[in-house]
């Protein structure tokens, strides 16, 4: 167990290891239904979250829909 | 059947809703149900941690197409993101390019949304280009490969109507891609202007989304646009300088008129 340096929409974060970005998720109480997520600049697959332990300078964009014209 | 053929698809609703700033989320499936319409815009934002809000995705029918705007994009290059991460999203390929460094009038970079077009007709989007009514660029935007054009009847949001009337009339007249007016548009009474002008449809959002009864005002713009369909396509009558009478003027109570 150690913690890790992330960036989560631009912010610097700090993070205890080992996290995956679905138990990030989960620790920040977002619906993984509902958002998209690019980690390292490519676009992940939801069925892959659970897989993907965050590391250290690690980048994930979290977004979602919202309204607009 | 009068059907809109654009961006590999059909579709028989001539009015686009843009679904932002209604008081809630909530009333956009009444909006939708009354509007009638099959195209429904929708922006992509950060997930704020402190204030996690409602996927507004579930708001609307599946069997709309979304239409995703780069709205916050500055660059090309932004909005050319933007799209990748919405059509991976499982938005399907059509995408509004909205590219504005400008944040007083919000007004267009046609030269940052002419690159971005470039870029995403490439790969095989259906590209919808918000611009400012300049033919030239109209043109290269029809060469670059968009799917249609989308000048401005005024700023966004502004509800001021067809300020820029005479430049989209010559978009229409040259460009042989549908022409949408989007944006300040503010009275079904504007979206029949349009309409009758010969405008392939309308994209319509705060003029709804502020009505005192949303639902009410998204059923009132699609009967305009309804109506300034059939009126173009019935044929509008020549505009003239003097009267020119309905009734015969030569009567039966004097000899000579």
């Amino acid at each position: 167990m150690s913690n890790v340096i992330i960036k989560i929409n631009g912010k610097t974060t700090e993070i205890k290891e080992p996290l995956t970005i679905r138990g990030l998720l989960e620790e920040k109480g977002i619906k993984p239904g509902e958002i998209v997520i690019q980690y390292n600049g490519d676009i992940i697959d939801k069925n892959r979250w659970p897989e993907i332990l965050l590391k250290e300078n690690d980048e994930l964009e979290i977004l979602r829909f919202v309204g607009g014209g | 059947m009068d059907l809109l053929k654009i961006g590999g698809k059909e579709i028989s609703s001539r009015l686009f809703l843009g679904t932002g700033k209604f008081a809630s989320d909530s009333v956009i499936p009444d909006v939708i149900r009354a509007s009638q319409a099959e195209v429904v815009t929708v922006a992509l934002r950060r997930v704020d941690f402190d204030d996690p809000q409602e996927n507004m995705l579930q708001y609307i029918n599946k069997e709309c197409i979304l239409m995703p705007n780069t709205s916050g994009a500055r660059t090309a290059e932004e909005a050319v993101k933007i799209a990748r991460i919405a059509r991976a999203a499982g938005c399907g390929n059509w995408v509004k390019i909205e590219v504005i460094r400008d944040n007083k009038y919000l007004l267009p970079d046609n030269y940052e949304t002419l690159k971005a077009t470039e870029i995403l007709a490439a790969e095989g989007f259906a590209v919808f280009p918000y611009m400012s009514p300049d033919l030239m660029v109209a043109r290269q935007m029809r060469d670059a490969g968009a799917a249609a054009v989308m000048p401005l009847g005024s700023p966004i949001g502004s509800n001021r109507g067809l300020k820029t009337r005479e430049m989209v009339r010559i978009l229409i007249d040259e460009i042989d891609l549908p022409i949408i007016v989007d944006a300040g548009i503010g009275k079904p009474s504007e979206a029949a202007e349009a309409m009758e002008m010969g405008a392939a449809a309308v994209l319509v959002n705060t003029a709804i989304a502020v009505a005192g009864d949303p639902a009410a005002m998204a059923g009132a713009f699609s009967l305009a646009v309804k109506a300034g369909r059939q009126g173009f396509l019935a044929g509008l009558g020549e505009a003239r300088p003097y009267a020119e009478a309905s009734s015969p003027l030569t009567g039966f109570l004097r000899d000579r008129d």
